[in-house]
């Protein structure tokens, strides 16, 4: 398959009062034409600064330090502010966690999608006012024209954000990044907008970067996950594998934490701790503070990937051939086992 | 949106009343009387009672005297100018008033939105820093103080030096040039506050979601900030500008003085003094008219700038 974007060793820190934040500590991955990536983790681990620095928008006193976002051979990194806005909207499009707050509250939705068609399509605003109408029509809002004469006050939450997708479409990008865009909605609008993304992902072939933090919005939509923490990628995998066979402990934790239906006499899993501090980065592996699992040379040297699969690679000490061979906890195991089985009965 | 306007024209007229009535009851308070000259014994003065009516009693007066309003008749000043009209008194001196704070307004203003716009884009760069110290300066120094400084420095000084470009006092036959150095220093007020508020709001919406939206979008930051910025920066700040307009357009007294410029701030300091109580009354009317008038001119403002507090059908 055909890489679309490749980020490589990408490190980014934060100048702040109390010293420098170092948000993402070299960070690998590549997009693929037309898939879905997946990025997971909590808050703090850096998958929307990542994000960000995809789009060119990290705030003023983020600084790359290293490392290079290739797309179409140019490193995006290294681009100027007008070889950038150039890009932003017109080849990678993003939309946002709160429709709420995402868009002019002054402005009517049709002038907010139709501004970037005559910003980077050079429409008059005749054909952009129709062309805005019939992106309202395909992110599944009745009453276009209605709509288009509205302010984002007159709409509900769901709404918006369909609106907030049109506008990243507009101008027909390759790459959308979605960050977090179902957080804020609740949970049956959530489905609507998640089956709308899928589909428009079909109808005109996007590449998607779905940041979240939702393992269950995860599962919907992944081609593959790739799982971050503490400013590093910890697991990537296709989504089976990284669901199925997870090898870090900190994904067993994540996949632990999902709340599960069907079992309502145990309490809810959380990992224990807190991530650590990133303006004192720890020498080892980040999660070992919080790992039941950490070994010895987890504090001393961080783990480099080891692969498990050709798609399938986890940076942890547990994978090394002198470590102790230590599975997935048993009650982890046996959900995964009902999960598998739950999508198969699905599946039929 | 008819009906809403009619509504709030009804509440208008209601408060109108209402102050005029206070006014009245408070003036007949006031110790004193417009004819307490020494000269003028008892007989005199029950004489001049007598032909101002002021000897009937005060429901009759308060009658008389909001017919004549109606009618646009304010009364004739007492003492200031012996029997002329109040409301031609008032004719020659409130455009003046009202024009020097129009223009401190508009200048005021723009030059605080410049301000305020170039501290909150750079934020925390040296500009910021001077627009904050500029901002607080020009807060917590009265506008005499700038008034005297210009009046010395650029009327005085300069047209010594040969260079008569400013003239020191308020001149009716060059009104434009003549009101340059007032409405600066009339300004300086507007452009401090304007600068404050503004920044404030600015640092926040464009910190917002949809500026960021707006930035990937892939719009330039300059169209970022001169369509999706601004315009929501302005909310708060036409709050504050509503109060200080009716300020700015009533006249100050100090500055009116130090450039001898004929306002109604000057003649309300002086009918107060004097007890020309139809003067007082006449200018403290129209004091609350401009509030009223700015206050319903703020709420379509508003709507203007902002879609959802329009008061129409609005939201479903």
């Amino acid at each position: 398959m055909e890489k679309i974007i490749e980020v490589k060793n990408l490190h980014v820190s934060f100048k702040t009062h109390n010293g420098t934040v170092k948000a993402i500590r070299g960070v690998d991955f590549d997009l693929y034409k037309g898939e879905t990536l997946a990025i997971v983790g909590e808050s703090g681990s850096g998958k929307s600064v990542t994000t960000k620095v995809l789009m060119g928008i990290l705030a003023k006193n983020g600084i790359i330090d290293e490392g290079e976002v290739l797309y179409n051979g140019k490193d995006l990194t290294k681009l100027s502010k007008k070889e950038m806005v150039a890009i932003r909207g017109k080849e990678i499009a993003m939309i946002f966690q709160d429709p709420m707050t995402s868009l002019n509250p002054t402005m009517t939705i049709g002038y907010q999608i139709s501004e970037s068609l005559i910003e980077h399509q050079d429409l008059d605003k005749k054909t952009a006012r129709l062309k805005a109408i019939e992106l309202i029509e395909l992110v599944g809002i009745i009453e276009p024209e209605k709509r288009y004469r509205q302010y984002p006050h007159q709409l509900s939450g769901g709404m918006r954000q369909r609106i907030v997708i049109a506008i990243a479409l507009a101008c027909n990008p390759k790459i959308l990044i979605a960050d977090e865009p179902t957080t804020a909605l609740d949970v049956t609008i959530q489905a609507q907008i998640l089956e709308l993304i899928k589909e428009l992902q079909i109808k005109i072939g996007l590449s998607i970067i779905f940041i979240t933090h939702d393992l269950g919005v995860v599962a919907n939509v992944a081609d593959r996950i790739a799982v971050m923490y503490a400013g590093k990628i910890v697991e990537y995998g296709d989504s089976a594998e990284v669901f199925y066979e997870p090898k870090h402990p900190y994904t067993w934790g994540l996949l632990a934490s999902v709340p599960d239906m069907d079992d309502q006499d145990n309490e809810l899993y959380s990992i224990h701790g807190a991530p650590p501090n990133l303006l004192y980065p720890p020498k080892g592996d980040a999660f070992s503070a919080r790992s039941e699992y950490a070994l010895n040379i987890d504090l001393e040297e961080q783990p480099p990937f080891f692969k498990i699969s050709d798609t399938h690679y986890a940076a942890t000490w547990l994978l090394h051939e002198d470590a102790p061979k230590i599975e997935m906890p048993q009650s982890l195991l046996k959900r995964i086992e009902e999960m598998k089985k739950g999508a198969l009965n699905h599946g039929k | 949106m008819l009906r809403y306007i009619g509504k709030r024209l009804l509440i208008s007229i209601v408060t109108m009343f209402v102050i005029l009535s206070l006014l009245f009851l408070l003036l007949e308070f006031m110790p004193g009387s417009p004819f307490n000259d020494e000269k003028l014994n008892e007989q005199q003065k029950e004489l001049l009672y007598e032909k101002y009516g002021l000897n009937k009693p005060i429901h009759e007066r308060f009658f008389i005297y909001t017919t004549n309003i109606l009618k646009g008749d304010f009364g004739v000043s007492y003492t200031i100018e012996k029997n002329a009209p109040v409301s031609r008194m008032l004719e020659t001196r409130m455009p003046i008033s009202i024009r020097l704070g129009l223009q401190a307004l508009v200048f005021g203003s723009l030059i605080g939105v410049v301000l305020a716009s170039i501290a909150a884009v750079y934020k925390n760069s040296k500009w910021d820093t001077m627009t904050t110290i500029f901002a607080v300066i020009g807060i917590s120094i009265p506008s005499y103080v700038f008034a005297l400084g210009l009046s010395y420095f650029l009327g005085y000084k300069l047209t010594l030096a040969g260079y008569p470009i400013f003239p020191m006092t308020y001149n009716l036959y060059r009104p434009i040039q003549s009101s340059i150095l007032p409405t600066v220093a009339l300004s300086m007020f507007v452009i401090a506050t304007v600068a404050r508020f503004m920044r404030t709001e600015l640092v926040e919406v464009l910190g917002s979601d949809y500026i960021m939206l707006a930035e990937a979008k892939g719009l330039t930051a300059k169209k970022v900030i001169f369509r999706h910025s601004i315009r929501n920066a302005l909310i708060p700040v036409v709050t504050v500008l509503g109060p200080l307009t009716v300020g700015l357009m009533t006249g100050s007294l100090v500055i009116e003085r130090i450039f001898g410029i004929p306002g109604i701030g000057d003649l309300l300091v002086t009918a107060i003094s004097v007890n020309d109580f139809n003067v007082v009354i006449a200018i403290s009317f129209f004091y609350s008219l401009f509030y009223i008038i700015m206050a319903l001119f703020i709420d379509v403002i508003y709507g203007v700038i902002d879609p959802r507090i329009r008061v129409d059908k609005g939201g479903e």
